[in-house]
């Protein structure tokens, strides 16, 4: 039998934050793209002690960023390149005080309609879900928020 | 602590119930809706890889990380870290993060009116050798109350996070001490409905790995789910 999940609790970030993981090419980087959200509840409100996770399967590139007192996050990131497959993506876990086991989604790419269109995952998704793994172009780079709980609840995958 | 009641249901098995209402936090924070399986083609059985430059100096010995030595009691944490079928996952990141001997956490959001320990960060990290085995050296962590509840208190815990060979492995939990009297009260311990899988929360005390007239030590072994979906057989990868 596995070990059960807890929480992360209000205090992860004396563990988990210790280093400047959030950046998995370095800012200067011509090819870097600024990736932002926030992690919002049920209410909407914003998450101040949450934990957000990323992972680029084909470049093996991993980062983690905690969430800011407005509940924001932030990575630099380089345009993934494809899975076989699939379209271009990230993996991202959130962790959080109040969430008792880590939940896992996927963010796509908004200038990849075409392998968007057939990628196998968001293929089995309604109109809204498929929408809401797509992050969107700003001014400050990518936007991509996930949501917990309501009406524009986040799709969260079994792992 | 009137009041309490956290009944068992062992039909949850080790998945802990992420709606778990005692645990009021999880109101606004657990997702309502089921998860949704990926398709066979999206599962992938990689993960990040990290080695020794994810360590810092000190970071098995939580009790070396300042001028002087923490207060407390000196405590050996060790055990192995294995997939579902028993073998050993060497090379796994094993972070940890713990409240010092007075139950207070070194971070500005913690207000629990105990002493903070000037020779105490509360933080480490180790990678797991060949056979899966890790060891860290700290003190033992106090229990502190929280707002929960009425006169809610933690078990005294060490926060665990864990990275496998696939990212799907992933976990984060609390390691808990053997006999803890405030074990039945505690909704994130009862959030793991079936009382087997909560068992292997709890560490134990074992002599064979104490150092005499130095430390006491518990050991405590963590199991990883499968990577993929939990649904396919985990495959040997061959790099």
């Amino acid at each position: 039998m596995k070990t059960p999940s807890q929480t992360v609790g209000p205090y992860y970030a004396i563990g988990l934050s210790r280093r400047n993981e959030h950046e998995l090419v370095a800012p200067d980087d011509p090819a870097g793209i600024v990736l932002h959200g926030a992690l919002l509840d049920g209410d909407g409100v914003p998450i101040v002690d949450g934990m957000v996770e990323i992972w680029q399967p084909v470049e093996r590139l991993w980062g983690r960023s905690g969430t800011h007192p407005d509940g924001t996050f932030a990575f630099t990131i380089s345009k993934p390149a494809a899975p076989a497959g699939q379209a271009p993506h990230l993996d991202v876990y959130v962790f959080a005080r109040g969430l008792l086991k880590h939940q896992r989604t996927r963010m796509y790419f908004p200038d990849e309609p075409a392998a968007n269109a057939t990628d196998p995952v968001l293929a089995g998704l309604d109109e809204g879900d498929r929408a809401r793994l797509v992050a969107e172009q700003d001014d400050g780079g990518l936007r991509f928020d996930i949501h917990m709980q309501g009406g524009h609840e986040t799709v969260f995958f079994a792992t | 602590m009137s009041e309490i009641v956290l009944p068992d249901d062992p039909s949850f098995g080790p998945e802990v119930q992420v709606d778990y209402p005692g645990y009021r936090s999880t109101r606004l924070r657990a997702p309502k809706r089921p998860l949704v399986t990926l398709p066979e083609e999206a599962h992938s059985l990689d993960g990040p890889v990290f080695g020794e430059d994810a360590l810092d100096e000190h970071d098995s010995d939580l009790t070396l990380q300042h001028e002087g030595e923490p207060l407390g009691e000196r405590i050996i944490v060790s055990g192995r870290v294995l997939d579902e079928d028993g073998r050993p996952i060497p090379g796994a990141l094993v972070e940890v993060w713990q409240a010092n001997a007075g139950g207070r956490y070194k971070h500005e959001v913690d207000q629990h009116p105990a002493p903070l320990d000037p020779n105490f960060s509360g933080a480490g990290r180790v990678l797991t050798n060949a056979d899966g085995n890790y060891r860290f050296v700290t003190i033992k962590p106090g229990s502190y109350p929280w707002g929960n509840h009425e006169n809610a208190w933690r078990p005294a815990h060490i926060h665990f996070s864990l990275f496998g060979r696939a990212f799907t492995q992933r976990l984060v939990t609390q390691m808990y001490f053997p006999g803890d009297p405030l074990f039945e009260f505690d909704p994130i311990f009862h959030a793991v409905r079936d009382p087997k899988a909560r068992e292997l929360l709890v560490s134990q005390f074992d002599l064979a790995t104490t150092t005499p007239q130095w430390a006491l030590a518990y050991r405590w072994d963590i199991v990883l789910g499968r990577g993929g979906s939990g649904t396919t057989p985990f495959e040997e990868q061959s790099s």
